[in-house]
């Protein structure tokens, strides 16, 4: 019998050998391994065997099944792995055709900028402040030291709506509002972003709106140097450490002493240029120490305080930082435009 | 403010340096130079010449046949087109191959048929500006009023061996309105002395007769007349129309161009009334009264109001004092006695009229900011003994004057802690002296305390920051070191709303729209489309056009505009937003400042997205739009009852519109353009949302609190039921909210069907519910309970059925 069931062992081998199909591996497993195969056969007639000789056929049986089994298995798993390379070989797609495009709008380049530049200063310890953008004639210029009749108050530049009510030409009215909501108590660490008006005539440098940052110091102690180290820290962040920092005497009615804050030119890193106009230097912003006139009407002793305000024009930074030549593609809304600073 | 370079030479010790290097200096200590321009800029080989002959042209009328002698051995021919061409005259002469500032090389050429071998040239040509050329020579070539020495170079008699700064001055500094005070200004960066003019009047022992009387004198503090007698009239010396034309200003007699150069030299604007003209002896300053009329010299009548200044002949206006003279009292040709006026007028009256008559002057400019009170005297001194040196005549006693001017220096003092202190610097007490001393301020010093006597030509300083930016200038803002503040550390940030706001822009950035930025300033027409009635806006008083007059009250049509603007460029697809004011106010003429809200809207057309090589085109619809306002209700938070109540708007398609509300408060809405509204600005199926921000952001919201996740499995329903085609959904879910009690957890639409299979004005709407007991798992028989009751629920209230 042992001989029987080698010999069924050798048979069975081969065919799983020859195999050249799931179908056929099934085939073998039912004639061989069915319960009315001839192993199972075989094992039927055991009863006839003796004792000693019981054990050893069953076992016979049983490794020649378990070895006919494990290579029927591991000839499926054969056939079932080239199946599945088959099929997925049949799934094969172009990969070079072109994605699912996803779907993305972007901010405004000025809000980039504002956002931006909220940052640097909130990292420095300022806060956010805002205010209307209908002002009245006292918080746009006489407490900023423009009282009535000042020179440097001219009417044609300002929209008016009623003689008291206008449309703010700066942002340097929060200041005051500010400082009244602090009660002449320090500090006041603000930056104000917002739209501006001005009776401008649009064209490729001017708007009749434009935005500005206008930004306020004032504590006890605070110092023209300060001023211009709260500068090269924003300037160093905002456009790149390798920038460096000029200031220049200016005028403006409601700081003493006042500045022009110049940046070295990124475009020839201040060796002169057209950009520059051959100065290496390029204007950024207006600062100074805040006049005691506005320290006074903000309800602040200018004996005991003192600070320095300054102000940045949005769209300036923005077409310096972009390279953008024409002040009115931030107002038309042209997509073709928008859409080059979604990954700002 | 044109500074000739030349010119100021007189007045300072210079020559080491040139003109770049003094600008740059100027610039970097507060007065800023805008441009250097050198006169000679692209000229080359221009000689004197000589006009030995000037015949006509044989063959052109407006020609002419010009032998000139330009220093060579022998004369050239020129032919000349200019009508002031003669003999005798000595002439700028372009010879051959010199160039021309316009780029132009002189070459040998041949005017109809006669040679030409060189070119006279007018003032315009060698690059002086049409309106600083006098009259006589703007028409024609420039014909030296002196003789000259042939062939010499003529660049530096024409005063264009010069160059010109352009000084653009900060309303403060009036003082560098005058080469004085420039040189005033050099003097201090540089540490040098100044060389002011001492004129030398030497008036006749005689009495004028002439008399000043000054009603206003706080307008007017000091009038000083000075009566010359016996001047001949005439063209000015060369050097000095040459100084002025580098100062943009355009010669035109002896007398005139004297008056011209003080004011330039000092200032101190100054008149030159004709005294024969003026009408009568005597000068009586006063308030015009409402209503009087003058002609100036500009030959325009003016009509004058009680806050205006002018100098009477006693009777009638001669000038506007301050801002231009009378034609009437005019000096001219032949004038032969003058009245010089050099007075005071304060800067209110002056400003006032030259704002009012929209006349601004050389004059006014100065009046407007104050000029020095101890140069006005001093001025006129200056032009009545230039003057009598160019054009003749005598200097009566005098000057007759009315004088009540202050001309007290103001006193300022600081100490030298105060200075330290606000610049972050530890200037020393000598260094902080000899920048007085640059600036020739005088000062004394008690135990470091200075006491400064401002000099009046510095009419912009008169308190202790005014000082410390003198000496921060002059000590350089370079040299100031650069400081963190040493005060307490403050916590920055944005505030909840700011912060919310840029969640929101985040937000809509990822559904993909663009972020637009436009213009406050509108029309009420435009917004006419979205308003039931628009009386009440906020006008601008002076609009610059129609277009941008009034405040808006909304902010879609902005954005019409700009997918407008991108659909006629071929942008078909387009979806904005923008946050920004809106204007609100309840009076008819506003007094008070009006309602200011923030509003954020959105405007979308085209696809919603595509992707074209699979098919798949997405046009933006109601439910796209909808979508993403329920997207910033949750941004925000909002915690309320949020309804989308089908409504009718102006503007807005009757029945594709929204309306937002939250706890039953209208706080926007959606929907479709109106297709005729769409039509007027040219576009298709556009939908547009407007929502009040401000009122959103107030609504309360809740904190974030973690909840358990459900430990046993939840159940799902799916039902489609028919109802009427009226029948809203949202009407469907609330009664299967009510009807599921608390084990209900989810109510979702899945489908809409309407057409084959459905009796007519019906329609099925399919939902899946979701039961759930956070507590143990849910028996089918208790999830069947709650389900039959939903079921008869709905049949009951909404007349729904299960769709078999």
């Amino acid at each position: 019998m042992l001989d029987r069931l080698q010999e069924l062992h050798d048979e069975a081998m081969k065919k799983v050998a020859d195999a050249s199909n799931l179908q056929d591996l099934k085939d073998v497993r039912i004639a061989y391994l069915g319960k009315k195969g001839p192993i199972t056969e075989v094992m039927k007639g055991m009863g006839k065997l003796s004792a000693e000789e019981r054990p050893k056929v069953g076992q016979k049986a049983n490794e020649v099944r378990e070895s006919v089994t494990s290579y029927i298995e591991e000839k499926e798993q054969t056939f079932e792995e080239a199946a599945l390379r088959e099929k997925l070989k049949k799934e094969s797609i172009d990969v070079t055709l072109p994605g699912r495009p996803i779907t993305k709008g972007g901010r405004h380049p000025l809000t980039s900028v504002v956002e931006t530049i909220e940052d640097v200063f909130i990292g420095m310890g300022f806060n956010v402040a805002e205010g209307p953008e209908v002002e009245t004639d006292y918080y746009n210029f006489e407490s900023l030291n423009l009282p009535k009749h000042h020179p440097a108050r001219d009417m044609q530049d300002t929209f008016f709506v009623t003689t008291d009510l206008l449309l703010r030409t700066q942002t340097s009215p929060v200041q005051t509002r500010t400082m009244e909501k602090h009660k002449g108590q320090g500090p006041v660490k603000i930056i104000c972003p917002g739209k501006v008006y001005r009776r401008d005539e649009d064209d490729a440098t001017h708007s009749h709106q434009f935005m500005q940052i206008e930004g306020l110091v004032v504590d006890e102690g605070i110092r023209m140097s300060d001023l211009k180290g709260i500068f090269a820290t924003f300037v160093k962040k905002y456009f790149g450490e390798e920038r460096e920092i000029r200031l220049r005497p200016s005028f403006f009615p409601f700081t003493e002493p006042s500045a022009e804050l110049d940046i070295s030119c990124a475009m020839c890193n201040g060796k002169g240029c057209r950009t520059c106009k051959q100065s290496g230097w390029i204007e950024v912003l207006g600062a100074g120490m805040v006049h005691p006139n506005v320290l006074r009407m903000g309800g602040f002793d200018p004996e005991k305080y003192s600070g320095f305000a300054f102000g940045m024009g949005v769209e300036r930074f923005a077409m310096l930082k972009y390279g953008i030549d024409d002040i009115r593609h931030f107002y038309t809304n042209d997509t073709r435009f928008l859409s080059q600073f979604t990954r700002v | 403010m044109l500074i000739s370079y030349k010119w100021l030479k007189e007045y300072i010790d210079i020559d080491d340096l040139a003109a770049e290097q003094i600008a740059e200096k100027l610039t970097r200590s507060g007065v800023e130079v805008d441009a250097v321009t050198a006169l000679n800029e692209g000229i080359t080989k221009l000689v004197v010449g000589k006009v030995l002959t000037c015949v006509k042209h044989p063959e052109a009328d407006k020609l002419n046949i010009c032998q000139v002698d330009v220093g060579d051995e022998e004369p050239v021919q020129i032919v000349c087109g200019a009508k002031n061409v003669g003999e005798g005259q000595f002439v700028p002469v372009a010879k051959v191959g010199a160039r021309l500032p316009s780029g132009m090389k002189i070459k040998r050429a041949k005017l109809r048929g006669e040679k030409s071998e060189g070119m006279i040239c007018s003032l315009q040509e060698l690059g002086l500006e049409g309106k600083t050329v006098p009259k006589k020579y703007s028409e024609g070539i420039f014909v030296f009023p002196q003789e000259m020495t042939v062939g010499e170079d003529a660049l530096a008699p024409l005063g264009l061996d010069d160059t010109v700064l352009e000084l653009d001055l900060t309303p403060n500094r009036a003082d560098c309105l005058s080469m004085l005070g420039v040189a005033y200004e050099v003097a201090a960066i540089l540490d040098r002395d100044v060389k002011v003019p001492e004129p030398a009047v030497v008036p006749k022992d005689e009495n004028a007769g002439v008399s000043v009387k000054v009603e206003a004198s706080g307008d007017n503090p000091y009038y000083g007349a000075t009566i010359i007698k016996g001047v001949k009239i005439a063209e000015s010396p060369l050097w000095l129309q040459t100084y002025l034309m580098a100062s943009g200003v355009r010669p035109i007699n002896n007398v005139v161009d004297v008056t011209n150069y003080v004011l330039l030299e000092y200032g101190q604007p100054l008149h030159a009334f004709d005294l024969d003209r003026f009408g009568s002896n005597e000068v009586l300053v006063r308030r015009a009264t409402e209503g009087e009329t003058i002609v100036t010299l500009d030959e325009s009548e003016r009509t004058l109001s009680g806050e205006h200044l002018v100098i009477t002949n006693g009777e009638v206006p001669v000038a506007l004092a301050g801002v231009m003279g009378g034609a009437t009292s005019e000096v001219e040709e032949d004038t032969v006695n003058l009245l010089l006026e050099a007075a005071y007028f304060s800067p209110a009256p002056v400003r006032k009229a030259s704002r009012d008559l929209g006349l601004r002057s050389d004059s006014s400019i100065r009046f407007e900011k104050g000029v020095d009170p101890n140069r006005v005297a001093e001025a006129g001194a200056r032009a009545a003994s230039l003057i009598q040196q160019l054009a003749g005549g005598e200097i009566l006693a005098g000057p007759i004057e009315f004088d009540e001017l202050n001309r007290e220096p103001r006193q300022v003092s600081i100490s030298l802690g105060r200075i330290n202190q606000t610049l972050g610097t530890n200037l020393e007490v000598e260094q902080v002296e000899k920048i007085f001393g640059q600036l020739q301020f005088p000062f004394e010093n008690k135990n470091e305390m200075f006491t400064i006597s401002v000099p009046t030509r510095r009419q912009d300083i008169s308190i202790e920051a005014d000082i410390v930016e003198e000496v921060a200038r002059l000590y350089g803002y370079d040299n100031i070191p650069t400081t963190l503040p040493n005060t307490p550390t403050t916590p920055g940030g944005l505030t909840s709303s700011q912060w919310r706001k840029r969640k929101i822009r985040r937000f809509l950035e990822g559904a993909g729209l663009h972020e637009a930025v436009s213009y406050s300033l509108t029309t009420a027409e435009k917004e006419a489309f979205f308003r039931e009635e628009f009386a009440n806006r906020v006008k601008v008083a002076l609009p610059m056009s129609e277009e941008r007059s009034t405040l808006r009250t909304t902010l879609i049509p902005h954005l019409l505009d700009a997918l407008s603007y991108n659909k006629n460029r071929n942008s078909y697809s387009v979806q904005l937003y923008e946050m920004g004011s809106v204007f609100h106010t309840d009076e008819e003429q506003v007094t008070v400042q009006p309602d200011e809200k923030t509003y954020l809207s959105g405007a979308l057309m085209g696809l919603w997205h595509e992707h074209s090589w699979q098919g798949e085109k997405k046009p933006v619809d109601f439910y796209v739009v909808k979508g993403i306002v329920s997207g910033i209700l949750e941004e925000l938070d909002v915690t309320g009852d949020v309804r989308y109540v089908s409504t009718e708007a102006p503007g807005l398609h009757p029945g594709r519109t929204a309306s937002l509300e939250i706890d039953g408060k209208h706080v926007g809405f959606l929907g479709q353009l109106h297709p005729t509204v769409a039509k007027e600005w040219s576009l298709s199926a556009t939908y547009v949302f407007e929502l009040n921000l401000q009122e959103l952001m107030a609504l309360s919201t809740k904190n974030l609190r973690y909840q358990a996740i459900p430990k046993y499995p939840a159940m799902d329903r799916d039902i489609a039921l028919v109802v009427d085609q009226h029948v809203e959904a949202e009407e469907l879910s609330s009664i299967i909210s009510e009807y599921g009690g608390t084990l209900l957890t989810k109510v979702a639409v899945f489908d809409l069907y309407e057409g084959e299979n459905l009796a007519p004005g019906k329609k099925s709407l399919a939902f899946s519910l979701r039961y759930l007991d956070p507590e143990k798992t849910l028996t089918e028989e208790e999830v069947t309970l709650v389900h039959e009751k939903v079921l008869k629920g709905l049949e009951e209230k909404a007349g729904a059925v299960l769709r078999s």
